[in-house]
């Protein structure tokens, strides 16, 4: 909401040299955000100019520009009195036109510095200048003719300042409102907020806009609403007046042009006008009709089935039965042609024109969820709608009315009709019983019973005071005050938030992070200090990315959960693994020259479950019940919190300490035995076949689940070459993706119990072993632990070998033990004994000692 | 001293090694004696290194040096002589044997400062065998804030990020058709009857937190948001918010405030001052907006700076929302209002990390770049 200094100085007493960003201040205290400052910014000779003669001459380029002498008064070309030259292109004016020029010296809104410049053949000596050019709307096309804004050309002369005479000089304060606040949508609601804020007195408008009593039946109107939204009427007051006469000719006067122009809205037409001015003034939205083009009764209802509606934007739109219309009879029978949407946005069919003589104004409320639905359906955020959905004043149409029609008698010639319609079915607002310490006992400042009483007769409650009770009735433009909580605001905001005191509360004992989240940053700070960089990508997935990885027709990932709205059509999709934009992510590192790189996240994924239940939306009147808090719960899906890493490139380039190693399949299970192993988790690896992984190269990964058996954690190793190659990485990259939720669980709630330590000396033992390749490093190794029993401290493979020496499909595997006793040195025998063991036990698994 | 070498058990008169001839057998007087010392003295001076002085030792108190084979001489003396020589030589042997091990350690020390010095490196050479790893710096900042209320009692709450629009709006007083369900450009999931959103805010956490946590209840809420913004440098269609909840008996708007303040300091130092602002939430009632005194311009000059791009002139920086919760979002959760209070507050870790760390464009935290996180170290 724009509000221009002096408009807002009309309607309460600002104190003269206040500056327009101290009023923002003071608006900014009582919950009116600062959007902006308006105005002022234009500096230099912008003049009145008085178009002598215009020479069109057409270009090379297709364009025509036309060739003018403007009279600029005094300020013709060095002090002279002569006209001054100017190119213009645009064409809506003629020799005689009182324009606006800007002269050489000028400095026009953003900035843009005006000069003598040579331009198609000519000099031009100024600018004639459009609104936009000037700040005051978009439109670039249109010059500026004074005489259409309503300037008489008798009180204009060439060379005469022309800043002022726009409303250029002033400034203008443009206020965000919050959907709370619809009255404030208007100047007389900043004003009074202005008034609240400083103190200073409001000069209520509406005061003397009383309407005289109607004399006999204005234009008919009726209100048939059969299908109530939540029970409300769709119109509860409606007020017609008529002004019959008036000259269709006659423009908008100058001061009401420029404060439109001022508060953002472009001027039309004097009827068009009147009403935004009215709505800008007091925040009543105003229609009006060409009396001449209705017929028969305006009747107020809902939409039939199958009814369409060209509105003035000239588009035809399709109406839905909860549309609430206006309609009159048009060539039919009652109620049959749609003259627009309620509220909303008017039709073609019966607009003012200019040739419009007698006018119908419309001064209606309509019910702020019908309006708001109606513009939400159809896309039409009005300048109405806006005000109608955040709550306009019922009682304020026969003022705003009143003040319509006073505009357009005076500015247009016209009568108004003594007779005026009101219906007038405003509900009296509900009152509000109010413990007078409620306020200070929810704000934690000592409000006394009077200055609660005090401040909210100054917002415009009604308050009695009953029983050690308030009764407060909320004034008819605060549809927003419904309780207590709301009234207590209002005493806190304009007795000031600063005047609240700081205090911190003292919670009960805290158990501080749980081990989950305890668990989860420990595996952050893990795998950040081992050298991975955690990233974070977008949920977003296109469906064809599945196949990008070759995931299987029925693989679990491909059941994703799509979004109605996505950003992009292509990525409708959330994911349903980690790997899917991390991989992407890996790409745009790769891309901006991070030749090696090593990058984890973690985050959630959804899983949702086959079949849609609906998650239903339960009433807030209470607890939800255990049913519907149980839909609730099968509706979400499945979010589990998982991890993934890629390592392309060199695991330590070559550099002064030595060569370089690559990224291999080895460091991408490191990873996952990292994760297990900051959960307190047991990992166990196998081999496996899963996408996108190589499938000779892909580990799959599990926990010890609550029953013991192991579970499906994730998978690790180096990814498909033909996956790679699709993609655009490394060959060789690697990628662990794993649930992290189930490692966590599977490393939670147990408390690791110290075993003592033995200060017996340490037997070491090495065994090669030779295998066959398909036994896997881990049978042996279990082997060897079991078979060495007790005293094996320690197991480490230190060499693993292939080749001529071993054998064609044979392996060596070499494995250092060291043994000690708790409670002895053990013998050279005893050593001897498990390490015949460990070796015993190895051979029932394929192995033979290597000679 | 062990490896000294012994006589030769044969007591056979020797030549000195060094020159290869034959040693004239030592008269057993002072003067020669003497002589055969400063001859050794000298030697030992003069050996440059520890294989010089090897040589030196051969010759001057090896098995066949003039003091050795006079010492084996003393026994063919005269029973009266003996004792006499036989001081002579052994006061003689030892004054060689000190000079020499004296030598010896001197030699050594110098050797070994010699090694020392060649062994010397260039320490300033780098030492990184790979590009350091680093945790998100939004992630750390989530971590961090969540310690800020772990230190002062709360705990630690989440949520899904696809969401029940009964969490996201209506426990939280946003009816269907509340303006503000408009304020929020929510994803909406398909099919539409499926009543799912992903989260337009954290704040759902408090309707969850309150069904299940009860009351009293204090929780911090970090976690991922999504709204239908474009990526451009202010803002992105997944970010991050941080809710608070506290819900108990007594509380007011001074504990808000008081909270929202230590919170504020924690995050921007000590000097940071806050500003409560009337603002409109559904979910609280009264509501604000909390403000910083912009720490680029006002604060640290005293002077607003209408350039300043931090507060776009304002003096102030927008860092959340808050307010008293809502007796209605206590009722849809099953809390007595008449009992209890309690005050809830939102703020952009993203936003929050901007102003923190300096960050001038959106992009860098989301774009998945390594190059930030590894600039911030993971330390927000």
């Amino acid at each position: 909401m724009r509000v221009p200094m002096s408009w807002l100085a009309e309607q309460v007493d600002v104190p003269a040299g206040t500056t327009a960003e101290q009023v923002a201040a003071d608006l900014v205290r009582v919950g009116l955000e600062e959007e902006g400052i308006h105005g002022g910014d234009i500096t230099g000779p912008v003049v009145v100019g008085r178009v002598l003669t215009m020479q069109p001459e057409p270009q090379k380029n297709g364009k025509t520009i036309n060739w003018c002498t403007v009279d600029v008064g005094p300020h013709g070309p060095d002090g002279t009195g002569e006209p001054r030259g100017i190119v213009c292109g645009a064409h809506n004016f003629a020799p005689g036109d009182l324009v606006v020029v800007s002269l050489p010296g000028a400095v026009l809104a953003g900035g843009f510095a005006i000069a003598s410049r040579k331009t198609y053949g000519h000099v031009s000596d100024g600018m004639i200048c459009s609104a936009a050019e000037l700040g005051l709307g978009e439109d670039h096309d249109g010059i500026i003719v004074l005489t259409r804004l309503g300037h008489d050309a008798a009180d204009l002369a060439p060379g005469q300042d022309a800043l002022g005479l726009l409303g250029l000089a002033e400034r203008t304060v443009e206020v965000n409102v919050t959907p709370d606040r619809g009255y404030c949508l208007s100047v007389r609601g900043v004003a009074r907020e202005y008034s609240h804020s400083t103190g200073r007195a409001f000069v209520d408008p509406v005061a003397d806009l009383a309407p005289g009593p109607s004399t006999g039946e204005g234009h008919p109107v009726l209100v048939q609403d059969d299908a109530p939204i939540r029970g409300r009427a769709g119109a509860d007051r409606f007020v017609a007046r008529t002004v019959r006469g008036i000259d269709p000719t006659a423009a908008s006067p100058a001061w009401l042009t420029r404060r439109l122009t001022q508060a953002g809205m472009r001027p039309i037409s004097l009827a068009v006008d009147v009403t935004n001015y009215v709505m800008l003034a007091l925040g009543q939205p105003l229609h009006a009709y060409d009396l001449a083009l209705l017929s028969g009764p305006v009747v107020v209802r809902r939409a039939r089935p199958g009814e369409k509606l060209r509105t003035l934007d000239d588009v035809e739109r399709p109406l839905h039965p909860e549309d609430l219309l206006i309609t009159d009879n048009g060539t039919g029978e009652q109620a049959s042609r749609v003259l627009g949407l309620a509220g909303v946005m008017g039709g073609a069919d019966t607009e003012v024109t200019d040739a419009t003589r007698d006018v119908l104004v419309e001064a209606a409320h309509f019910d702020a969820v019908s309006t708001g639905r109606t513009a939400r359906r159809h896309r039409l955020p009005s300048e109405a709608s806006k005000r109608f959905e955040r709550g306009v004043d019922p009682q304020l149409a026969p003022a705003a009315a009143e003040l319509a029609v006073r505009l357009l008698v005076e500015h247009g010639g016209g009568t108004a009709d003594a007779a005026w319609t009101d219906l007038d079915h405003v509900a009296a607002p509900e009152p509000i019983s109010l413990d007078p310490g409620f306020p200070a006992r929810l704000v934690g400042v000592d409000y006394p019973t009077e200055q609660v009483v005090a401040t909210l007769r100054e917002i415009g409650c009604d308050v009695e005071e009953a029983d050690g009770r308030l009764v407060v009735t909320p004034p008819s433009w605060r549809p927003d005050l419904t309780g207590a909580p709301e009234l207590t605001e209002e005493v806190a905001r304009l007795r000031g938030y600063d005047a609240i005191p700081e205090r911190v509360p003292t919670p009960p004992p805290g158990g501080g992070l749980t081990d989950a989240q305890r668990t989860v940053r420990r595996v952050r700070e893990h795998l950040a200090s081992s050298g991975l960089v955690e990233v974070l990508s977008y949920p977003f997935v296109a469906p064809a990315a599945h196949d990008a990885l070759e995931l299987p027709a029925d693989d679990a990932r491909r059941r994703a959960l799509r979004l109605a709205n996505p950003l992009s059509d292509e990525q409708p999709e959330m994911r349903t693994n980690l790997l899917t934009p991390l991989l992407d992510t890996a790409v745009r590192n790769l891309g901006r020259g991070e030749s090696d790189l090593a990058v984890f996240e973690g985050g959630l994924v959804v899983r949702p479950s086959p079949g849609t239940t609906s998650a239903g939306v339960p009433g807030t009147d209470a607890r939800p019940s255990d049913a519907e808090l149980a839909a609730l719960d099968a509706a979400v899906p499945h979010q589990p919190r998982r991890l993934a890493a890629v390592l392309a490139g060199q695991a330590e380039p070559a550099g002064w300490q030595g060569p370089g190693r690559p990224v291999g399949w080895d460091d991408a299970v490191h990873v996952a035995r990292q994760v297990a192993s900051a959960a307190g988790a047991a990992l166990t690896v196998t081999p496996d076949e899963h996408a996108p992984w190589h499938p000779g190269r892909c580990a799959a990964l599990h926990v010890a689940g609550a029953g013991g058996d192991l579970v499906l954690v994730g998978h690790a190793g180096e990814l498909h070459p033909r996956v790679l190659a699709r993609l655009g990485l490394p060959a060789r990259t690697c990628a662990v993706e794993l649930d992290l939720d189930q490692v966590v669980a599977a490393g939670a709630g147990g408390v690791v119990t110290a075993q003592p330590l033995s200060r017996q000396p340490v037997a070491k033992e090495d065994l090669a072993l030779v295998v066959p390749r398909s036994v896997p490093a881990s049978a042996v190794e279990a082997a060897l632990v079991m078979g060495a029993g007790d005293v094996l401290e320690s197991i480490r493979l230190f060499d693993v070998y292939t080749g001529a020496q071993v054998g064609e499909g044979r392996k060596s595997l070499a494995y250092a033990l060291r043994f000690r006793a708790p409670d002895r040195t053990l013998t050279a025998e005893e050593v001897q004994a498990a390490r015949s063991g460990a070796l015993r036990a190895a051979e029932a698994v394929g192995a033979t000692l290597r000679t | 001293m062990s490896g000294q070498p012994h006589d030769a058990p044969d007591g056979t008169p020797t030549t000195a090694p060094s020159d290869g001839q034959p040693v004239a057998p030592l008269e057993l007087t002072e003067e020669a004696v003497g002589a055969a010392v400063d001859a050794a003295l000298a030697a030992a001076a003069e050996a440059g290194d520890l294989d010089a002085l090897k040589q030196v030792r051969l010759a001057h108190a090896g098995d066949r040096s003039p003091l050795a084979l006079a010492n084996r001489s003393i026994g063919q003396l005269p029973g009266a002589e003996k004792a006499a020589a036989g001081k002579l030589v052994g006061q003689a042997r030892g004054q060689v044997t000190k000079a020499l091990t004296a030598r010896q350690v001197e030699l050594e020390a110098e050797r070994d400062a010699r090694i020392l010095t060649e062994e010397a490196v260039d320490v300033t050479l780098p030492t990184e065998r790979r590009a350091p790893g680093a945790a998100h710096p939004l992630t750390a900042l989530m971590d961090r804030v969540s310690d800020v209320f772990v230190a002062m009692g709360w705990e630690v709450a989440e949520g899904p990020e696809v969401e029940a629009e009964w969490f996201n709006f209506d426990a939280l007083n946003i009816g269907a058709d509340h303006p503000a369900r408009q304020m929020q450009d929510s994803f909406y999931v398909d099919p539409p009857e499926a009543n799912l959103v992903l989260r337009t805010h954290t704040s759902p956490v408090q309707a969850r937190s309150l069904l299940t946590r009860g009351v009293p209840v204090y929780v911090i809420a970090p976690g991922r948001t999504f709204r239908t913004d474009e990526l451009d440098a202010t803002h992105t269609p997944v970010f991050h918010q941080v809710e608070g909840l506290a819900v108990d008996e007594g509380l007011t708007m001074a504990d808000l405030k008081g909270t929202l303040t230590h919170f504020a300091q924690a995050m921007f130092g000590d000097s940071v001052t806050t500003r409560l602002r009337p603002a409109f939430f559904p979910f609280t009632e009264p509501s604000a907006e909390v403000d910083l005194r912009c720490f680029v311009c006002a604060a640290r000059t005293g002077v607003v700076d209408p350039a300043c791009r931090t507060c776009g002139g304002t003096g102030w920086i927008e860092w959340g929302g808050c307010g008293m919760v809502n007796p209605r979002v206590l009722v849809a959760c099953g809390v007595d209002p008449e009992r209890y209070s309690g005050f809830a507050f939102g703020m952009g870790v993203e936003r929050t990390l901007m102003f923190r760390n300096g960050v001038a464009d959106m992009r860098d935290m989301v774009e998945g770049d390594v190059r930030f996180a590894r600039q911030l170290g993971g330390i927000a």
